[in-house]
């Protein structure tokens, strides 16, 4: 028992494959618990059928509704257009102008004043850094500029030419779109209220004044007061920076010359279809094993967490043991403590000069320091056995997070539930299996959905831990990154966007395939008021 | 009759025994678990106050394989506060928490407000897009935030951190909607029948009784630039380290370009005096936040 090491590098590979054992086996269980409601295999099969039948029929029915709708809306279009007062028509090409019809002159000025910024800012296209936005930001968008070099004079401006800077004509073209997009939208809410205004004219006490439209923001048009911050913040902070990144996939922005590169092209599917025809391109080598690890790191990290946090609060929360806030308190303590540092504590004890190590050769179990995380190049790195150690430093991470989550539902456990099991003479191994375990996973089944997901696009743990590595020669891609942080290497450090660009799809692909097959279920999860 | 008795008084007390049994494996079991929980705070807290010197009697600050020090100081600390912005970057980080603290909370009420007790027309819709876009890995916006503001020539300042923190915050709104859901609906009947009018009935009816959501939602918005280390090293860039939060600052003493073996202790003050008031701020707030935490898993 002198070298340990060896040992444990390839003890690594049967550990995990026990533990991959027995994390099947519990899903075999909760798979069984859910199944055992239905009694019969046929039954099972069923509703399986029935599962798939039902996704296709939701799919139907929502393009179904979605033509209605529309056709809906045209018709309602038309026949408003036909019923309404001069003002009315009018507004369709003069913003405001049925405003000014019913004498609602406030709004009537907003709107047109509205109108004319926006044909202004369309026809004059006014510059940022010496792109243009609006009308001319359109065309620069198909276009994304055509000056590779500086220098010369351009016949038709008569200004020197400088290089097209595409990635600001790729967004301002995203965001003169976006404003097109309100455009319509005020201008259908123009005609909507000059509607309105003919139909109070016709059946009420007349249009409304301007002051009782503001007054109406506070109280039967509060949810648009309350909704519009987070309405344009998610707008500028996340729709648009996502389109802009989808959009970048279809480019060939970066690279090889990326540094200081500002113009690209379009290239249209290139970077989706070199991941199946370059087999040494980054994507096309390494697509297929970060998957495969993000996938069985996210359904580990998810189990693990989850089994310990139950076993966890069972324990605490057992009849009969003093002290239960102590022992909370400790755990919320390592919740309250952020990532970074407990994760960089953790990295360091377990460096090859740190702590474990210098306790471990000092008790002499081992010659030679253990290179738990892989991060000393000149030590012998056992892949499995990293992440093996990764998954259970992300139980140290999580476990006390579902603790806390499942002492609370332990204790809304209904306890006539319980008093009925005892009365019928049932073990508590059975209570468990039978009452507290099904319960449990009853209510939890949504939050089980989320932290998949959300370990999906995890990134602290792999990022503070590893940093990816060990790394694969010729490739960005480690040995334990996942489909993030790759995504991190290749566009922060590596300028290589547009491949960056196409993982993200990917990801988002995976991570919406995963929640449309879980949503179903859920969702009839959600609807049940009973538990059974 | 007697024999029964007291077969039956022996088996209640092997029982008791039994449980008793099981008790001490219980506590034995938690009292490990306890251990290895604590222990890497423990070594972090150890080696902030460590004062261990070489033969030449210089202090040593890398990492030693010694988990109890030889010797106890503070000259870590004295390091952290003369040799690193560490205080101006802990102030960066109060600043940035405070404000998205406020920003957030607001967002995230209103819109859980919104899409708990209004009903309207769009609702059903704008909950879809929101799990939508709770879809996309939340960096790869990031990632273009980071390039927009590099090519609009845009200061990366803590200005745009804030705003990055904030903006999304409403989309995070489902464990308050939960909230809101259980404050009974005759509650707003009522209130409107009285004449209240929406933003009343808000102000004035629903959140004087939603105290434990609102600590809720605003510790986890204060306390989350502490926490978030990936977001803010993007946004603020690696090399203005005057702008950095304690996160990102921390991180980079130990692995930046210009990081040395020597600075680990300096690391571990600088996290200590990052985790004691956070940890403290959690504890004093515990209740509320397991009331949210037990209240999202239900909810998702």
């Amino acid at each position: 028992m002198t070298n340990l090491i060896a040992l444990t590098q390839t003890g690594a590979n049967w550990l995990l494959a026990v533990l991959i054992i027995v994390v099947v086996a519990q899903l075999l269980t909760v798979v069984c618990l859910i199944l055992a409601r239905y009694k019969k295999l046929g039954v099972v099969l069923n509703a399986v059928k029935n599962w798939f039948v039902g996704v296709g029929r939701a799919i139907r029915n929502f393009f179904v509704k979605l033509g209605k709708g529309t056709a809906r809306r045209f018709r309602e279009f038309h026949e408003r257009f036909v019923d309404g007062s001069v003002g009315t028509k009018l507004s369709h090409f003069i913003m405001g102008s049925g405003n000014f019809y019913h004498k609602q002159i406030c709004k009537g000025i907003l709107f047109l004043v509205f109108q004319l910024l926006f044909i202004a800012f369309m026809a004059l296209s006014p510059a940022i850094n010496d792109t243009p936005l609006g009308g001319q930001a359109l065309v620069n968008l198909v276009t994304l500029g055509k000056h590779d070099v500086a220098g010369g004079i351009d016949p038709v401006t008569g200004r020197p030419v400088k290089i097209d800077n595409s990635m600001l004509m790729l967004l301002f073209g995203v965001v003169t779109l976006g404003i097109i997009a309100i455009y319509i939208f005020v201008w259908l809410a123009n005609i909507a209220s000059s509607y309105k205004a003919d139909l109070d004219q016709r059946y009420g006490g007349g249009p409304t004044s301007f002051k009782t439209d503001l007054k109406s923001m506070l109280d039967t048009n509060f949810h648009k007061t309350m909704l519009a911050p987070t309405i344009l913040g998610v707008t500028v902070f996340t729709i648009l920076p996502t389109l802009y990144m989808i959009l970048i996939a279809f480019t060939n922005y970066g690279g090889d010359n990326a540094v200081g590169q500002v113009h690209f092209n379009w290239v249209g599917f290139d970077n989706f279809v070199e991941m199946f025809t370059n087999p040494n391109g980054e994507i096309a080598a390494r697509f297929g094993s970060v998957l495969l690890w993000t996938v069985i790191w996210a359904f580990f990290a998810t189990f693990t967490n989850y089994f310990g946090g139950i076993f966890l609060a069972i324990l605490i929360n057992r009849k009969g043991i003093k002290g239960k806030v102590i022992f909370r308190t400790v755990f919320i303590m390592t919740i309250a403590i952020p990532q970074f540092i407990s994760l960089l504590a953790i990295r360091n004890l377990l460096a090859t000069s740190g702590p474990v190590n210098g306790m471990l050769m000092k008790m002499g179990l081992i010659s030679e320091p253990v290179n738990f995380l892989g991060l000393n190049p000149n030590l012998p790195v056992n892949e499995n056995f990293v992440k093996m150690m990764i998954i259970l430093i992300n139980m140290w991470v999580g476990v006390p997070y579902t603790m806390l989550m499942t002492s609370g539902i332990l204790m809304n456990i209904p306890t006539d539930l319980y008093e009925a099991a005892k009365v019928d003479g049932a073990k508590p191994l059975k209570i468990f299996f039978k009452i507290t375990f099904p319960y449990i996973f009853f209510i939890t089944t949504p939050y089980l959905i989320s932290s998949f997901i959300g370990n999906v696009t995890s990134f602290n743990i792999i990022f503070m831990l590893t940093g990816g590595g060990p790394t694969v020669a010729g490739y960005k891609a480690g040995k334990t990154d996942l489909l993030v942080t790759w995504l991190y290497k290749l566009t922060i450090d590596n300028n290589e966007y547009s491949t960056g660009a196409v993982i993200g799809i990917l990801t988002f692909i995976c991570t919406s395939v995963l929640t449309l097959v879980t949503y179903r279920r859920s969702k009839s999860y959600k609807e049940e008021d009973t538990f059974q | 009759m007697r024999d029964e008795i007291f077969a039956k008084a022996r088996k209640q007390g092997h029982m008791r025994r039994n449980r008793t049994i099981v008790n001490i494996v219980v506590y034995v079991v938690l009292v490990i678990f306890c251990a290895i929980w604590l222990y890497p705070i423990l070594w972090i807290f150890l080696s902030a106050f460590r004062d261990q010197r070489n033969a030449d009697g210089q202090f040593i600050g890398s990492i030693v394989s010694n988990y109890w020090p030889e010797g106890f100081g503070i000259e870590s600390f004295r390091r952290l506060f003369t040799e690193t912005l560490f205080l101006r970057q802990f102030g960066n980080t109060l600043l940035v928490a405070v404000c998205s603290c406020v920003l957030s909370t607001l967002l995230t009420l209103s819109t859980a407000y919104v899409m708990s007790k209004i009903k309207f027309k769009m609702r059903k819709p704008f909950m879809n897009l929101a799990m939508i876009l709770g879809l996309f890995p939340g960096f790869m916006s990031m990632v273009a935030i980071y390039y927009i503001l590099k090519a609009l020539q845009l200061t990366q300042s803590l200005f745009a951190l804030i705003l990055c923190y904030s903006a999304g915050a409403g989309m995070g709104f489902y464990v308050a909607k939960g909230f809101f859901d259980t404050v009974p609906n005759a509650l707003v009947e009522s209130a409107k029948l009285d004449g209240a009018t929406q933003a009343q009935i808000f102000w004035k009816v629903v959140l004087p009784l939603s105290k434990p959501i609102i600590i809720y939602t605003a510790l986890l918005a204060f306390t989350g630039p502490w926490m978030d280390f990936i977001f803010a090293r993007v946004i603020l860039g690696q090399e203005n380290e005057e702008l950095h939060t304690v996160a990102v600052a921390l991180y980079q003493m130990m692995y930046g370009p210009k990081a040395s073996g020597d600075v680990f202790t300096t690391f571990a003050a600088g996290c200590v005096c990052v985790a004691v008031p956070i940890v403290t701020l959690f504890l004093c707030m515990q209740k509320y936040y397991i009331e949210g935490a037990t209240a999202g898993a239900v909810k998702g």
